[in-house]
């Protein structure tokens, strides 16, 4: 048993936070010294700082040709894990061992420029990725016709559209060849057949050329299908860690418990779902099939979006999309001004197998431009059937949804 | 497969890298590219494109021809004024630009720095590129304007590349020191232009260590004074002469710089990420 390609024991990360005195310029950091000398005592000019562990005793090994989808909610830690393992931040406690070499993916197309063309942007992202001259070379080829981008080859890339500038900027890391893959959150960009082809080269780069992954993506769908292994964190600590399937379960149950409204954490400057709510027909996020379940979404988008187009999944403890339900302006115009917009969407009959859901939604502009959007809120719903159950009761892995029927009896045998 | 020969990383905290410098060499191309993405970038969209990298240093030779040479009537012994001045600007500009460059580079690379690994050594030193290219072209300059007074330059000439690898180092070293500081403290950002301007003055630019009648050990702790007696000997002929021990006070002063320098850049590298 060869050992390890990843050990990682105890390992922690601290930030401080300093509340309302910034200690950014240098005024701030002699007046501080000033203080300090005066009072004497360390405690005195520093109460205004705070700890925060953003990663805190995190302890487990992968193995080589291991795929690993690390989850977990808006600041559980999963991005700071991935920086210590690409070596862009030191622990403050712990250690990780890595034997083999690391490639990380971030971001797409970091250190694209844009006044340089997507030829030599091929060059200079690769070099930054930790790919030679002769290797980029090589695969220059494979990386063009990956990216689809051959006739805009001596284009400046700041005349690509977004799409484009994309599957560019991901085709070049897709051929990187190292031996550990750490990838975060980067697939949530390109239209879904990109997304698709994507996914499709990872899974090869692991299957086929034995490579070891870490990815992270708000998609649990993507790492339910990619990833054989899971590791839950929450609040900086591991919570579980281990198969896939079941890792997505308990990370779906703990949500559960949560409240089941989600007000997002930032407010970038771009179309953005900022607050979900679910209304279940009964307390503790239990919907009951058959009755009312209601939804409302609110969108801000600082400029007026034409043609907004919204949309959600509703997806179950596997991560498969079991309804889908959406609005477009074409036939109800709605994101036309500036401002916020307060959807509700009401299901009348819920349909859907007993079990475990979460959502997805989509906020986009028209077909063929990128997503504003693609997340999952961290919100959960249960339904259940309170009707008697068959004689089998009522499995969640029996089918998708209910279809009303009429059955019809005849006995044609008879007398 | 993973050869079995993988070298094991570490990563704990306070552990430096053991691998730092055979790192740096193995990211030898991508201090390369860096420093051709800034080349190809710095005259895109300009009208007179390179030509800028002449028009800075000539319009400085000609005020300070003018001010110091017919103004104040500077002496310059046997070299045409001109000539003189552009042999000290030659490697002050070199200098500032380097020293500017690497100073801003960590900051205007953040982007990097907070997603990628790399030595990040690697930034401030590409960008001392784009200064050396400016450097080359001014030298052109010099030529003609050697051509024009017919001074022909000596077998000195032949040490020039020494003066300019003084030049660097003095640049890398105080660049390091501020790229570093500016991380973490931005007002370093506003220190920089003072810094440059005040040192202009501070280097015999304008006029030749020959006039300073005392001082000139104390003189020779900038570093610059140094290198800029250096350009002069080369390209002039061995006018003034070379004082070693001045000259080895600039030195020692540059590679002080530079050690300590890198000492404090390699200090807060590993927290760069966390602050930027």
């Amino acid at each position: 048993m060869p050992p390890p390609v990843i050990s990682v024991e105890g390992l922690g990360k601290r930030y401080t936070l300093s509340h309302q005195k910034r200690q950014d310029t240098l005024r701030d950091s002699l007046t501080q010294g000033v203080r300090a000398l005066f009072t004497g005592i360390r405690g005195g000019a520093r109460d205004d700082k705070e700890d925060f562990w953003a990663l805190r005793d995190v302890s487990f090994e992968i193995n080589q040709g291991d795929v690993v989808g690390i989850i977990g909610r808006n600041g559980a830690g999963k991005s700071t894990l991935l920086k210590i393992l690409s070596r862009i931040t030191e622990p403050t406690t712990g250690r990780a061992v890595i034997r083999g070499r690391v490639a990380s993916l971030l971001e797409v197309g970091t250190g694209f420029h844009p006044e340089l063309s997507g030829r030599e942007n091929i060059f200079l992202n690769g070099a930054i990725l930790g790919m030679s001259r002769e290797e980029i070379a090589r695969k220059f080829d494979e990386i063009v016709a990956f990216a689809e981008v051959e006739r805009f080859l001596d284009t400046q890339v700041k005349h690509y559209s977004s799409g484009m500038y994309v599957r560019l900027a991901f085709a070049v890391a897709a051929h990187l060849e190292p031996e550990i893959l750490i990838v975060d959150e980067v697939l949530a960009v390109g239209d879904i057949a990109f997304q698709k082809k994507c996914l499709g080269k990872i899974r090869s780069v692991s299957s086929q050329e034995g490579r070891t992954v870490l990815i992270v993506s708000h998609n649990l769908s993507q790492i339910a299908t990619l990833a054989d292994r899971g590791i839950l964190l929450d609040k900086g600590r591991l919570v579980t860690d281990g198969e896939i399937s079941q890792v997505t379960q308990e990370y779906f149950g703990r949500n559960q418990s949560a409240t089941s409204e989600f007000v997002a954490q930032t407010s970038p400057d771009r179309p953005h779902l900022h607050r979900v709510k679910i209304i279940t027909s009964e307390p503790g996020n239990i919907q009951a099939y058959g009755k009312a379940l209601t939804l409302e979404f609110e969108l801000h988008h600082p400029e007026p979006v034409p043609e907004a187009f919204f949309s959600f999944q509703t997806l179950n403890a596997n991560a498969q999309p079991v309804a889908h339900l959406w609005l477009g302006s074409t036939t109800q115009p709605f994101a036309f001004q500036p401002g916020t917009t307060l959807l509700r969407c009401e299901i009348p009959f819920v349909r859907m197998n007993v079990g475990l859901y979460n959502l997805r939604a989509f906020f986009s502009g028209p077909p063929g431009s990128p997503f504003f959007e693609v997340t999952e809120p961290p919100l959960a719903f249960e339904v259940v059937r309170l009707d008697p159950p068959t004689v089998f009761g009522w499995r969640s892995e029996a089918c998708a949804y209910y279809e009303e029927a009429a059955w019809q009896i005849r006995n044609p045998s008879a007398p | 497969m993973a050869p079995p020969n993988t070298p094991e990383l570490i990563l704990e905290a306070g552990r430096s890298s053991r691998h730092y410098w055979g790192d740096l060499w193995r990211y030898r191309e991508l201090l390369g590219f860096l420093a051709w993405r800034d080349i190809k970038v710095r005259y895109k969209q300009t009208v007179l494109g390179v030509l800028w990298a002449l028009i800075q240093p000539a319009v400085t030779l000609a005020v300070f021809s003018f001010i110091f040479g017919k103004l104040a009537g500077m002496p310059s012994g046997s070299v045409p004024y001109p000539l003189m001045v552009l042999a000290g600007l030659l490697p002050w500009q070199l200098f500032s630009a380097a020293f500017s460059n690497a100073s801003g580079s960590l900051v205007s690379n953040t982007h990097l720095i907070s997603k990628v690994y790399f030595p990040r050594l690697i930034v401030p030193l590409s960008s001392v590129a784009v200064a050396l290219i400016d450097f080359c072209i001014v030298l052109v300059l010099l030529a003609a304007l050697c051509l024009w007074w017919q001074f022909i330059p000596d077998w000195r000439i032949l040490f020039l590349p020494l003066f300019v690898v003084l030049t660097l180092v003095t640049a890398i070293g105080t660049g390091l020191w501020l790229t570093a500081l500016t991380v973490k403290y931005r007002d370093f950002r506003f220190v920089v232009p003072f810094l440059l301007q005040v040192g202009l003055f501070l280097s015999p630019v304008g006029f030749s260590t020959t006039n300073l009648p005392t001082w000139r050990q104390l003189y020779s702790l900038n570093p610059m004074v140094g290198a800029i007696d250096g350009f002069r000997w080369c390209v002039l002929r061995g006018e003034p002469a070379l004082d070693p021990l001045n000259l080895g006070i600039s030195v020692v002063m540059s590679a002080l710089l530079l050690f300590t320098g890198l000492w404090y850049f390699r200090r807060m590298e590993r927290g760069f990420a966390d602050i930027i």
